[in-house]
């Protein structure tokens, strides 16, 4: 806010415009303090500490918290979370857009059952739904049992606990967060665009890869972020359909926490993670900015 | 007025060497029938406008014409080729879309250029006539900026660069100046009026603007209820017209309602005189009088008399509205420059029998 002289007659007004501003921030800030800038600067501020022996952190200043996360073990771990993240995130993009793209095409009061169908799964528990994949997936499970029924396979195929089933996992868990940007970026695009595309000449795929894609991208972008940010942090369906085998970085911070009680490492690794999607938010928020100014043909 | 060469006055619609021939095109919406059996032809050069309020089929008809809805029946010839046949990026068609459409993410020159590519140009040549078309347009120093950066009015010549630039045998044009300002308006219906003679391409303008659709068309249908009520030239159009939907929509009229009698309408025990213009009248009639070919006249020559309810100056002309017993409308009287009644005076009206048109009084 920029301070500046106040005519006496309108300061009473400024101050009440303040007081209510503050009273309907209020509560999301105190929100936000209790569960989100505590944590974070208590995170920071065990990562320069030592480990206590029932978990907790001695005050000993140290770095060997920083030195110990660029172990290989660790960067491996972080590497591999990173391309799992990535992989489920292509999918779900390859996966959600054409999904999306054929919603915002329905006549209008289908759209509305088609975006209730896609977001009914988080109605119900997610543990439960991942659970169902175990069933899905393992070597007695329907997918085997089908494969095996229809004469395409002799022997049930390895499909549990696998990198393969992680990834599949996520994807389910995380889908309807590529499609609902993506569908809502899709739906508000003019489409006169593609009209006036056709009417210059140009055939379906032309106008989809000139016009409604690069317009659709802010939402390709946001969708991408969605599914990625939650995908790198996931520590349960690596545990339960990686069986313990596919490690994430998420699965390492819960047990440098609960199961090895070093909270100052932990902290490290979740402080890497954060850092790294904050680049992320950095990154995406400028590339959509220029997508949707369409930056400058100088 | 220019009429074009290949449009004789008083067309109904059949020409010699058409360019376009559309041939009882129909389209249904459900339970709305947007086009019912269309038919007219529109010849090669000519500026032709389709008028009519919204709803009554004219976007649809441009529509079919661009590609971008097929008729339930009928055909469209565009020359000697049948246009439903081709989809929309294989007509040799452009359209100026009501929005413009721009590309937001692509620079002017990106715009005009999209066309050209398409059509797999050499790239001096693209360069060439971007330029050119771009100097057309007089946007030349504007080729960089993105759309979002420019005003309606310079949107709007980007629009029509982008869809004259592939030189198209037919440009269509959805209410192109309706965006715009009073002001611009005026200019780019004459700056409109010169590319079409420069360019030589067929336009095919849609409005709902009976302004615009006169002071630039060679010749416009108007349509209703997805029907053509006429086709003729602007001034056919409002010297003759058919019925009264088009003597009510083109310009302003007073209306007379009564039974068709030797020499004119008998309201009452007088008969207001005026005459046929499609053949004889006989039953419920109206009578089509326009504000300016009415007269202030003495009592003993009066047709109509009546109170004055108000004046206004337009500066150029004035009008004079005048409350007569038995109608529920006011009558208005137009003049060149300053009224020549004041509020309350008692007045008298006449008009010449030959500029009033009496039309059947069901249509």
């Amino acid at each position: 806010m920029t301070a500046g002289p106040i005519a006496p007659g309108r300061g009473a007004a400024r101050r009440r415009a303040l007081v209510e501003r503050t009273a309907l921030l209020g509560p999301g800030l105190l929100y936000l303090l209790a569960f989100m800038a505590i944590p974070i600067a208590l995170i920071l501020v065990y990562t320069i500490f030592t480990r206590g022996r029932f978990g907790g952190v001695v005050f000993t200043p140290t770095l060997d918290n920083f030195t110990r996360a660029l172990d290989p073990i660790y960067t491996a771990v972080l590497g591999s979370s990173l391309a799992i993240a990535g992989i489920t995130t292509t999918i779900a993009l390859l996966l959600g857009y054409p999904t999306a793209y054929a919603i915002a095409m329905l006549p209008k009061r289908w759209r509305t059952v088609a975006l209730i169908l896609v977001v009914l799964p988080f109605w119900t528990n997610f543990l439960i739904r991942t659970y169902a994949w175990i069933v899905l997936l393992n070597s007695e499970g329907v997918v085997n049992q089908a494969l095996v029924g229809a004469g395409l396979i002799d022997r049930p195929l390895e499909l549990l606990y696998t990198r393969g089933a992680v990834v599949a996992g996520l994807v389910y868990a995380y889908l309807p967060l590529m499609i609902l940007p993506v569908y809502a970026s899709i739906e508000r695009l003019d489409p006169q665009l593609r009209e006036a595309a056709a009417n210059l000449g140009a055939g379906r795929a032309r106008t989809f890869f000139d016009v409604t894609l690069p317009l659709t991208l802010p939402g390709v972008i946001t969708g991408a972020l969605f599914v990625f940010v939650p995908s790198l942090g996931n520590f349960i369906v690596p545990e339960l359909l990686g069986g313990g085998k596919t490690v994430m970085v998420g699965n390492v911070i819960r047990d440098q926490f609960l199961k090895a009680r070093d909270w100052p490492f932990g902290a490290v690794l979740a402080l890497a993670v954060i850092v790294f999607l904050v680049v992320l938010f950095v990154l995406q928020s400028w590339a959509s900015r220029r997508v949707s100014t369409g930056g400058r043909d100088a | 007025m220019t009429t074009s060469p290949t449009a004789p006055a008083g067309a109904t619609g059949t020409l010699a060497h058409p360019l376009v021939r559309i041939e009882g095109v129909s389209r249904r919406f459900g339970d709305v029938v947007a086009l019912d059996e269309v038919s007219l032809e529109i010849a090669e050069n000519e500026f032709f406008a389709l008028l009519g309020p919204s709803g009554c089929g004219k976007t649809t008809l441009l529509r079919v014409l661009a590609g971008f809805e097929q008729p339930d029946s009928g055909r469209v010839l565009l020359g000697e080729d049948d246009l439903l046949g081709s989809p929309p990026n294989r007509r040799p068609v452009n359209l100026m879309f009501q929005s413009y459409a721009l590309f937001p993410h692509m620079s002017v020159e990106r715009n005009i250029a999209y066309g050209l590519e398409r059509e797999g140009r050499p790239k001096a040549e693209i360069r060439h006539r971007v330029d050119e078309v771009l100097v057309t347009v007089g946007l030349s120093g504007l080729a960089k900026r993105r759309p979002s950066q420019l005003s309606g009015g310079q949107c709007q010549r980007v629009a029509l660069a982008r869809a004259i630039v592939k030189r198209p045998r037919l440009l269509l044009l959805d209410e192109p100046l309706s965006a715009l300002d009073r002001k611009v308006r005026a200019e780019m219906q004459l700056e409109l009026k010169r590319l079409q003679h420069e360019v030589g391409i067929t336009f095919v303008v849609v409005t709902h603007d009976q302004e615009e659709a006169m002071s630039m068309a060679d010749r416009i249908a108007v349509m209703a209820d997805g029907r053509v009520q006429q086709i003729a030239a602007p001034i056919d159009l409002y010297q003759r017209p058919v019925n009264f939907f088009v003597a009510d929509f083109i310009g302003t009229s007073n209306v007379f309602t009564g039974v068709a009698a030797e020499g004119g309408l008998r309201v009452g025990d007088r008969v207001l005189p005026g005459r046929a213009v499609n053949g004889p009248v006989t039953g419920p009639a109206r009578l089509v009088v326009r504000p300016e070919d009415t007269t202030l006249v003495e009592e003993s020559q009066s047709l109509v008399s009546g109170r004055v309810l108000e004046t206004q100056f337009y500066g150029g002309v004035s009008t004079v509205a005048i409350v007569v017993e038995g109608l529920s409308e006011p009558l208005l009287h137009t003049r060149p420059g300053v009224p020549e009644a004041h509020r309350d005076a008692i007045v008298h009206l006449a008009w010449d029998p030959d500029k009033a048109v009496l039309l059947e009084g069901t249509s």
